[in-house]
């Protein structure tokens, strides 16, 4: 009886071993969160021992959490300085783009109707364009009933990777923006009220007559929330779409020596739309386990493949085959385990 | 009791006595540890700003410019406000309560327990999706239009739904049964004799309640209203939603501004260095404020009860 006991046991034991588990975990950008959330369940289809968690508990902890050693990876919307890798050991790649896209809520307007420029978006959110009755925006409107109703302006009450994109682009297209308020994560707004994270702004401006917010796009389309149209750079006016998205990512010149920085805000391009941010991913450059390491950049290197097609159909744009290569390399000739040069 | 701890005669006894004693130090040493965690990771923002951060009202992330003044006036405005509508509506049902008949008395008491009961976030999540939407299209404009509060200063203003009157609205309906239940207790132990006896010389149901019930309660009454006001300074979740996450002083009922617990909860997971001494200050001056509630509720208590001593 007992000898059975244990033969049950060990065997036990043995399939636990078999099975063993290898976790990688990320915290990071709340941004990309949605298609990550996809990806590990795709991935763990595909490699059942492997189990990547993704926290996205926003690009700051992703930086903070790398940094600190308590993640396999952090995301981060915001593109470290190549100084500040190189001091904290990380290497840095861009993982996705995607748009950022002002949403609205007016009575009797929908999707793609409101028109407005960049000028336009600034001044409200400076909180100098108080109604939507306004002139300005009447202009950019002809035909669209607009009522008169006050403005309330709807941004992130948290530090977000989506801010910095948002600001990002209002400091680049106006000087006022750019010296009052500036670009960051978070910013001393001049308008409005906060909402916490994505779903946060989306469910305010949905519940608040007259709000303007702004969001990643995919949360705007899972909330059904109108999204009004921007006049880009080369002044055509784009509905936010993914081709929209890719064709402001086109222009962009990718360097590994650089860690890939870029921002996409603001491109040229007739179809370019003009708040595009890219998410990257921070791993350390030297890897202290090498199994660990290596199920990583599997699942890295499967999202890049086989995850394109989820990613496209959630309007994020996934990286050109060309910047793939480019980030192979990069892993290739930078990654080390314990010191050792291509150990992977 | 610590000659327990001499005689030899059981060491279960012995075991048992420490843990207990163990037990029993444990909340303090939790709270000191938590002053001197607050206290030590503070430092580096009342270094940087020096006390003048309690009375700034910067906030501002690009220049790394922060004040904790905002936060405080939001903390202690949607709490009076929680406390000037919970406090008499507590008051007048839980009067209704013990007067009531039982068949009638005992469901409303269950639903009053089951009303503390619910989460905090539900509270968010009810303030966000109805009153929110309530408070725009209907109780702001008939406050500020109809009935022309709207020339008023602390009224008018740009009403979205949001801000300091829904949160303490909020913060009021999670209070009110805490007020409520320690009321209707309280006003359950007033002796039934005394209670006979001013009815027998002609009190009417009023001069019952605010000469008798209420006197004899008043400590409790007190107490009650204490609790609601530890409860309303901490609440975290229900007042994020709808207060409107600005750091911007108080200047009218229906605009937004933020409270410390909010502050916090917003901002935690993304800060570092600078920014995060400061939460850890506010943090600070969360648990010193609620402290002092604490306090000055159990002067006040000792002191009413030596003037009544006196009588």
């Amino acid at each position: 009886m007992l000898k059975q006991t244990l033969a049950v046991a060990a065997m036990g034991l043995a399939l636990c071993a078999d099975a063993a588990e290898i976790t990688v975990n990320g915290v990071g950008a709340s941004f990309p969160a949605p298609v990550y959330r996809v990806w590990t369940y795709g991935f763990s289809n595909v490699r059942k021992n492997v189990r990547v968690n993704y926290q996205p508990l926003g690009s700051g902890a992703g930086i903070n959490q790398i940094k600190a050693g308590t993640a396999n990876f952090g995301g981060s919307d915001k593109p470290l300085e190549i100084s500040e890798l190189s001091k904290a050991g990380l290497l840095q790649f861009p993982m996705l783009s995607g748009g950022v896209v002002p949403i609205c809520n007016l009575p009797g307007v929908k999707n793609n109707q409101l028109k407005l420029d960049a000028q336009v978006l600034a001044d409200i959110f400076l909180g100098k364009i108080k109604n939507w009755s306004d002139p300005r925006i009447v202009a950019l409107n002809p035909g669209l009933r607009l009522p008169k109703l006050k403005i309330t302006v709807v941004h992130r009450s948290d530090s977000s990777g989506t801010t910095y994109i948002f600001t990002d682009y209002l400091a680049k297209v106006s000087r006022e923006w750019a010296e009052k308020v500036g670009a960051g994560s978070d910013v001393k707004w001049p308008a409005g009220i906060g909402g916490s994270k994505n779903p946060g702004v989306c469910n305010m401006v949905r519940k608040s007559r007259g709000a303007i917010g702004y969001t990643e796009y995919t949360f705007a389309a899972e909330y059904r929330i109108p999204v009004a149209m921007l006049k880009n750079r080369d002044g055509k006016f784009v509905s936010a779409d993914s081709r929209a998205f890719s064709a402001a990512a086109a222009h962009a010149d990718w360097k590994a020596e650089e860690g890939f920085r870029q921002m996409l805000t603001d491109q040229p391009g007739n179809d370019s739309w003009p708040i595009v941010g890219v998410t990257y991913i921070l791993i350390h450059r030297d890897q202290k386990n090498a199994t660990e390491a290596r199920a990583m950049l599997d699942y890295f290197k499967w999202c890049f493949k086989s995850g394109r097609a989820t990613a496209a159909k959630m309007h994020y744009v996934p990286m050109p085959q060309n910047v793939v290569d480019k980030i192979a390399d990069y892993w290739k000739s930078e990654i080390t385990v314990n010191g050792r040069k291509n150990a992977l | 009791m610590f000659e327990l701890f001499r005689k030899k005669e059981n060491l279960r006894d012995r075991a048992f006595m420490i843990l207990t004693l163990l037990c029993a130090f444990l909340p303090l040493a939790a709270a000191i540890g938590f002053l001197i965690l607050l206290g030590g990771n503070s430092a580096e923002a009342f270094r940087t700003f020096g006390f003048g951060f309690l009375v700034s009202t910067q906030w501002d992330p690009v220049q790394e410019l922060y004040g904790a003044l905002p936060a405080i006036s939001g903390t202690l405005v949607t709490t009076l406000i929680a406390l000037g509508i919970a406090a008499p509506l507590g008051f007048i049902s839980a009067l209704f309560l013990v007067n009531a008949p039982e068949w009638l008395a005992y469901p409303l008491s269950q639903a009053l327990d089951l009303l503390a009961a619910i989460p905090s976030i539900i509270y968010g999540m009810w303030g966000l999706f109805v009153l929110a939407p309530v408070m725009q299209e209907c109780i702001q404009p008939f406050l500020a239009d109809t009935l022309g509060l709207g020339k008023v200063p602390f009224f008018g203003e740009d009403y979205n739904g949001f801000g300091f009157l829904t949160a303490g609205l909020i913060l009021a309906l999670m209070v009110l049964p805490y007020i409520c239940a320690v009321m209707r207790d309280v006003f359950r132990m007033t002796p039934g004799p005394l209670r006979e006896a001013a009815y027998g010389i002609g009190c009417t149901s009023w001069e019952v309640a605010s000469d008798i019930v209420l006197r004899h309660g008043l400590r409790g009454i007190l107490g009650a209203v204490f609790i609601g006001l530890g409860r309303a300074l901490g609440e975290t979740m229900a007042v994020l939603f709808v207060i409107g996450g600005i750091a911007e002083l108080p200047h009218s009922l229906f605009g937004s501004g933020t409270t410390i617990a909010a502050t916090l909860a917003n901002n935690f997971n993304e800060a570092d260095g600078l920014l995060r001494s400061v939460l850890f200050a506010l943090g600070l001056i969360l648990m010193l404020l609620s402290l002092s509630v604490q306090a000055v509720a159990q002067l006040y208590l000792r002191n009413m009860d030596r003037k009544r001593g006196e009588k």
